[in-house]
């Protein structure tokens, strides 16, 4: 069984309006290598469900989206993600802002095939305001307080395909993480009709601990062998967030000339190219 | 020894978890994760603070040090985080770039809905922790543009639907949620701080307690000798709220 795919035949696989869900969080282990790739290919008008970071704020800059699906969007050493805020800020794209338990819920549905999952999150707060489409169950249980509660039913966060990185992957699609926080990853994947793993290594065998498999094949499409594929986000342990370039990426997202620059090199370049001109 | 403005802020951050036992302090910005901290190694010894990350520590982290080996008693990747939200032994102390009257923060965005004049970070996880956990807020920098009379998106929910908003603490006051109809009240100022200062940088009208504001207490020479000489030999605090 060999799943191998290059980042580009990955990002050709996509298509116009599809809802892709992307793994990490924040700017930690996310699919760089892949969101490169797809911002290079013609897809657009995605639906982007993400524990959003510097993912959806080059997705944003390369106008690949046209909604996006978060509790967040933050590059957490520079807390304002600049081109998801540019986006926003000009109108060019719809949020849609759940809370980050009510998030991991959708996943969690759509995972299991549910069609929502409840919460008394969202309750007194704006995300039912701005969510309008959100509903509300009545628990046919009584609360501890004696009466049936109103809880919030989180819709399933069903995607299209989804997009995770890995430090370790075989050919077959199993993904192992080596770090510290498996984030949801493994909920993407379940919750995606197609999974597409890049990773660090690729690898004929596993070591570590047997829970350190946090993907397996049966959810996975197709696998890229990506090293550096989640710079500038943080790899751990393969690598730490390259602070001294998520600078640069800020900077030149919020000046127009710098961007122009910083996209000939860095954007509009294959994988290759792109990991020398960062070592560079 | 006479504490900083940096070190006030600390132990009002810290009093916030007083009495809370064996829960997750849960602690965001410089003078608060140094606060839960202090607190677990002064008058609070059960309480679970993290390395800034997943990992639960065995003793109170000085400012950016790792676990190390051998030093590591727990794990909390996000997920069992959000379960933990729900679950609720956590006491979390968050900040805010809007707070109103009634309690209520926003993070997420100024302005218009469709086109905010200001995109922030998003709701993040302000609707669970305030609905579920007991919260406070720390505020580096008591402004008008903070403390606004009507937030423009609320992510954390008001005292009203709150499971329990505890205090705010800001680099001027410490505040609580005991004022009329649970609105905001003024209940000391640091050493230093006049009370007419607090009310010209608050953009609503503060509740007062009746006997009057009292004064912020002062770090004790034990918690000012951790604070200096375990947690924060650099001084970062100051960096957050400058002399």
């Amino acid at each position: 069984m060999n799943k191998l795919m290059t980042p580009d035949e990955i990002a050709g696989s996509l298509s116009d309006g599809m809802t892709v869900g992307i793994g990490g969080w924040g700017s930690r282990r996310k699919p760089m290598a892949l969101v490169r790739a797809v911002c290079r290919s013609p897809v657009r008008d995605l639906t982007v469900v993400s524990y959003g970071g510097p993912d959806v704020g080059l997705l944003c800059a390369l106008g690949k989206v046209r909604r996006v699906v978060a509790p967040f969007v933050t590059l957490d050493t520079v807390p304002l993600e600049p081109a998801f805020r540019a986006a926003r800020q000009n109108g060019e794209i719809a949020f849609t802002e759940y809370d980050e338990g009510m998030f991991l819920f959708g996943l969690l549905a759509a995972a299991h095939r549910l069609p929502f999952l409840p919460t008394p999150v969202g309750r007194g707060s704006d995300v039912l305001r701005v969510n309008p489409e959100l509903r509300t169950v009545r628990s046919p249980y009584p609360s501890p307080g004696g009466e049936p509660e109103d809880l919030v039913a989180v819709p399933a966060l069903h995607l299209d395909a989804a997009l995770v990185h890995v430090n370790r992957a075989d050919r077959r699609g199993n993904g192992q993480y080596l770090g510290p926080d498996p984030y949801m990853d493994d909920l993407f994947a379940k919750a995606a009709e197609r999974t597409y793993l890049s990773c660090e290594r690729l690898v004929d065998a596993f070591d570590g601990p047997p829970q350190s498999l946090l993907i397996n094949r049966a959810t996975v499409s197709g696998v890229a062998e990506t090293p550096g594929g989640a710079h500038f986000t943080s790899c751990e342990p393969d690598g730490p967030r390259d602070e001294a370039f998520q600078r640069r990426y800020a900077e030149a997202v919020r000046d127009p000339q710098l961007w122009e620059g910083f996209r000939a090199r860095f954007v509009d370049v294959d994988e290759p190219a792109y990991q020398r001109e960062v070592t560079r | 020894m006479t504490a900083t403005r940096a070190e006030v802020c600390v132990t009002a951050c810290a009093d916030a978890w007083r009495g809370d036992g064996e829960v997750l302090a849960a602690a965001m910005g410089v003078c608060s994760v140094l606060g839960a901290r202090l607190a677990r190694l002064t008058f609070e010894p059960d309480l679970l603070t993290t390395d800034g990350g997943p990992l639960l520590s065995r003793e109170a982290l000085p400012w950016g040090a790792e676990a190390g080996p051998g030093g590591v008693e727990g794990w909390l990747p996000f997920r069992d985080h959000l379960w933990l939200v729900l679950h609720g032994r956590r006491h979390v102390m968050m900040g805010a770039s809007q707070l109103d009257r009634h309690g209520r923060s926003n993070i997420s965005a100024v302005g218009d809905r469709e086109q905010p004049r200001s995109q922030l970070l998003g709701v993040r996880g302000a609707p669970g922790n305030t609905l579920c956990n007991p919260t406070s807020y720390w505020i580096p920098k008591h402004s008008r543009r903070v403390f606004v009379e009507e937030v423009d998106m609320v992510s954390g929910v008001g005292a009203e639907d709150a499971y329990d908003l505890r205090r705010v603490v800001t680099d001027l006051a410490v505040l609580d949620l005991g004022g009329p109809d649970r609105t905001v009240r003024l209940l000391s100022v640091h050493p230093g701080v006049a009370e007419e200062e607090v009310h010209e940088r608050t953009g609503f009208d503060l509740a007062v307690p009746e006997g009057g504001v009292g004064v912020t207490r002062e770090p004790s020479a034990e918690e000012l000798r951790v604070l200096r000489e375990v947690l924060d030999p650099d001084g970062v605090r100051e960096k957050e709220v400058p002399a």
